[in-house]
């Protein structure tokens, strides 16, 4: 039968019917496949929460614009060192779960979010907790390559600065560090003082990922990272993520299907607000559980 | 295609652009003109006696020395004045009250204060200190310069950092960076260009400001940096002089008109070049 995913499924592709009453179950379910062993049956994967260990548990998280509800009741894990990719069309609210990963909303006022993510010991929604130094542990890469109008090395120290005090040398080893990173530092090496918006788009996008892999975070956000970048750029930007994961865990929004398929473990598809369907990749491609993730992805609407 | 037609918008297309290019040199041709007789009357003015005496009783030779000294040290304070408040009122719209009503209300007045007539600031800085004090003073004369240069600083750094796209606030806000920090380190650091025309332009507007002075700072013949006292300022003198039936007296004002309008043209090139290097 049509099982629902662990993630709240809108219920369209199941008979049960979008009810609230739905929804209350769920916390259980999630816990039974939360205890689920990694080495599972493969062919039961439709809780990817299962295997390894949750970076972040998203609980009945929901978003609202104002009063417009973007996002319903989302229950998924993000998994450690791995990384997890949302696709969906346009609309669908997978940039909008992204930003509530590490409350960037909250640079505006009407935004706001219920529910739990479950960070470490802490609720990264709760509001009591040091917002600044919850980003500094969660960095985030933007669409568009976001250089700040100073040089390469500033562009990089910036953040570094921002919650440790190291010695001359120090950051110049970071600042060397973090543009390896990012597969940079051939390109800039010799450009370390020019402005960082003199770049190209490409070399833009790898000094963001640089300067958001340089405050050592523990998990990057990346949203939609090269979908203002050409495919040369896109294919160096692809690569550095699978080179990420082994040391971060990684959350990445892309409208770009094959994308998702190459650089991700996870993936969930996202429609109207909710997440329709969550599970491994492969899986997810290839044989899809809802109707609707395989109308998607084959490119039947969307 | 219906030719009539087209010969007849062909037509207006002819006349649109006639009478545009025909404004265009009406309005342009009054500045040269102005320009022009300015640049000839002043020259013959102008010599090095301007800058190293005097202003001269009538018949007796002189400078502007002491005019152009007193309207530098009123302006500059005017801008140590308005422009940090300026500044700092527009950082507070564009970043921290941006959504608030009080922005609404603040960008509104201050709209008012920006057209407000120069005359009216006089008269109520006027009212303010000099009645109080019972004297004309060059204290008075700068702050009515700096109520007049505020708006100005205010509108536009209020623009400059609301033109700093909120991708960037964001992308220094996910690196953990408190407000205040992605304000100047980041925001202004990208609107200073702009923040910094908009000084100037302002500094232009109030070098030339001449009625709010009048009732503030008055006027000065002779060498003065007493702030509490008088003042002597170029725009006063050159109101007084060119006003007088005195020949020598109107070539000085002829002279320190060009000085004015050489100089509010300087500043406006360089803010114009400030501009024109961030963005390329």
């Amino acid at each position: 039968m049509n099982e629902p995913s662990v993630s709240t499924s809108t219920g369209t592709g199941s008979g049960t019917g979008p009810s609230t009453g739905n929804l209350g179950l769920d916390p259980g379910r999630q816990a039974a496949a939360v205890a689920r062993q990694p080495n599972d049956a493969p062919g039961h994967d439709k809780a990817p929460a299962a295997s390894g260990r949750a970076k972040l548990e998203i609980r009945d998280l929901c978003f609202y614009y104002g009063k417009y509800k973007a996002l319903h009741n989302i229950d998924l894990d993000i998994q450690d060192r791995k990384v997890t990719a949302f696709i969906g069309p346009s609309g669908c609210g997978k940039s909008t779960l992204l930003r509530t990963l590490n409350r960037i909303y909250e640079l505006y006022p009407g935004q706001h979010a219920t529910g739990r993510i479950q960070f470490g010991a802490r609720n990264l929604l709760d509001r009591a907790d040091d917002v600044n130094l919850m980003r500094s542990k969660i960095g985030m890469v933007f669409q568009k390559p976001t250089p700040f109008p100073m040089s390469v090395q500033d562009n990089i120290s910036f953040g570094v600065r921002l919650y440790e005090q190291l010695s001359r040398a120090d950051m110049e080893e970071r600042v060397h560090w973090a543009l390896q990173k990012a597969a940079l530092w051939n390109e800039v090496k010799d450009k370390l003082r020019q402005e960082g918006t003199a770049l190209s788009g490409g070399q833009q996008q790898r000094l963001c990922i640089a300067r958001a892999v340089a405050v050592k975070p523990e998990i990057l956000l990346l949203d939609e990272p090269a979908s203002a970048l050409d495919p040369l750029s896109t294919q160096k930007i692809e690569e550095l993520i699978s080179e990420l994961k082994t040391d971060y865990t990684i959350a990445v929004v892309t409208h770009n299907m094959q994308q998702a398929a190459r650089v991700s473990d996870y993936t969930a598809f996202m429609y109207l607000g909710r997440v329709v369907e969550f599970g491994d990749t492969k899986k997810l491609f290839t044989h899809p559980a809802e109707k609707q993730t395989e109308a998607y992805i084959t490119g039947r609407f969307g | 295609m219906d030719a009539s037609l087209y010969a007849s918008r062909r037509r207006r297309n002819v006349l649109a652009t006639v009478a545009s290019y025909g404004a265009t040199f009406v309005g342009l041709a009054w500045l040269a003109v102005i320009l022009g007789v300015l640049f000839w009357q002043g020259f013959s003015g102008l010599s090095l006696r301007v800058f190293t005496e005097m202003t001269p009783p009538p018949g007796a030779v002189g400078g502007l020395l002491n005019a152009i000294v007193g309207s530098l040290i009123m302006t500059g304070l005017a801008l140590v004045i308005g422009g940090p408040i300026g500044i700092l009122a527009g950082t507070y719209m564009a970043e921290y009250g941006r959504h608030g009503r009080l922005t609404s209300l603040v960008r509104f007045i201050n709209d008012i204060l920006l057209s407000a007539p120069s005359i009216i600031i006089g008269v109520f800085v006027y009212a303010l200190i000099v009645l109080r004090a019972g004297h004309f003073s060059g204290w008075a004369g700068a702050v009515a310069l700096a109520l007049i240069i505020l708006p100005v600083v205010v509108r536009t750094t209020e623009n400059m950092m609301r033109l700093v796209p909120d991708a960037l606030r964001e992308a220094a806000a996910a690196l953990g960076a408190p407000s205040w920090k992605t304000t100047v380190k980041v925001v202004y650091r990208s609107a200073l260009p702009g923040i910094m025309t908009g000084v100037l332009l302002g500094t232009a507007r109030i070098s030339g400001e001449t009625a709010p002075l009048l009732f503030t700072a008055l006027n000065n013949q002779f060498w003065s940096t007493d702030m509490t006292r008088p003042f002597p300022n170029l725009p006063a003198v050159i109101f007084q002089f060119a006003m007088s039936p005195y020949e020598d007296w109107q070539h000085l004002a002829w002279a320190g008109a060009l000085l004015i309008t050489v100089t509010i043209l300087l500043i406006n090139i360089v803010a114009r070049l400030i501009l024109r290097r961030t963005r390329t």
